[in-house]
């Protein structure tokens, strides 16, 4: 897994108080990890904070799985 | 009942007659509080005459975007604790009749009475949404609800901080933070001290209370809304005048 994915994962298990088992890339926050639409908008603040980018709210929308989060972050990075 | 022991407060346009009211209440009731304004010296003499102990002063110019943006976290730094309570109740009015009212005078009160209270609330809301817990005052005014000739800026300014208070309330509260609203009638302060006593009299008459509010009336107010008794109170607007306006 990458040093992003890792982070992610960290910042996920962290901030939505879940099990790291079940932050698989696949797990959707909101049907599989329990975020209501606060939640994602914090998690995509925590993000941009770690990550120091900027996601604005057309992406941000998009980003519904874990594997979404760590895909967007991973293509801001090359870029 | 109604005790704030252990909480952290930041009280905005704290060196006015209301502001100043307001943070001695809280303060007395057992809060830690943050004083911020733009005198340093009145400031100064405020925190002493709390008693020095759980008071701290930041001065802040709050028509500075940045300076609006930075102050809780100013005010943390200070109190060397996170925020459990903002009161926004900095504001300014530039009054006259709308023929006569520049983009400036507009522009200036829109600006440091809605655009800065928002940008504290969005400041606090981060960490207050993140510990689950908080409590956020707006002082309005009356004049958000009834109008006012000559404060078509300021009475904009305050009906616009009801309806933001109340969105933020509903995106809060599943956190348990309330967002409140507190509005004064007419209130005695040094700044309306100065009206001829005619015109006094004449307000006066207008208020079924038969009085002028205080600014303790006013504190009194926002000490509850601050309180966890008040904590299935969120989005509500509290009005604060002798009666004058039943709304």
């Amino acid at each position: 897994m990458s040093e992003i994915a890792d982070k992610v994962k960290k910042i996920v298990v962290e901030h939505l108080g879940v099990e790291e088992s079940k932050v698989t890339p696949e797990a959707s926050f909101i049907d599989d990890l329990g975020a209501d639409s606060l939640d994602t908008v914090e998690l995509v603040m925590a993000f941009e904070e770690a990550f120091n980018v900027e996601i604005p709210e057309d992406a941000a929308e998009k980003i519904a799985t874990v594997k979404d989060a760590i895909d967007y972050i991973e293509k801001q990075k090359a870029a | 009942m109604f005790r704030l022991d252990g909480k952290t407060a930041l009280v905005t346009g704290a060196s006015g007659g209301i502001g100043r009211a307001i943070a001695a209440t809280l303060h007395a009731q057992g809060a830690t509080v943050i004083l911020s304004g733009t005198r340093e010296a009145v400031l100064q003499e405020q925190v002493k005459e709390l008693g020095g102990e759980r008071a701290f002063y930041v001065t802040a110019n709050l028509s500075e975007a940045a300076e609006a943006d930075a102050l809780v976290g100013k005010a943390e730094e200070a109190a060397g604790a996170p925020l459990d309570i903002l009161v926004n109740n900095a504001g300014l009015t530039r009054d006259t009749l709308a023929l006569r009212m520049k983009d400036q005078d507009w522009d200036q009160v829109l600006n440091v009475d809605l655009s800065s209270p928002f940008r504290l609330c969005r400041a606090a809301l981060k960490g207050m949404l993140r510990r689950r817990a908080g409590r956020i005052v707006n002082i309005a005014s009356v004049v958000g609800t009834t109008g006012n000739a000559g404060q078509a800026n300021y009475s904009a300014a305050k009906a616009g901080m009801v309806g933001m208070s109340k969105s933020l309330a509903q995106e809060a509260g599943s956190r348990g933070v309330t967002v409140n609203v507190v509005a004064p009638g007419f209130i005695v302060t040094p700044m309306t001290d100065v009206l001829p006593d005619a015109q006094k009299e004449k307000l006066t008459s207008a208020i079924p209370l038969g009085r002028l509010g205080k600014p303790e009336d006013v504190a009194s107010a926002v000490l509850y809304l601050c309180t966890e008794e008040a904590g299935w109170v969120t989005g509500s607007t509290l009005h604060v005048n002798g009666g004058m306006a039943m709304v």
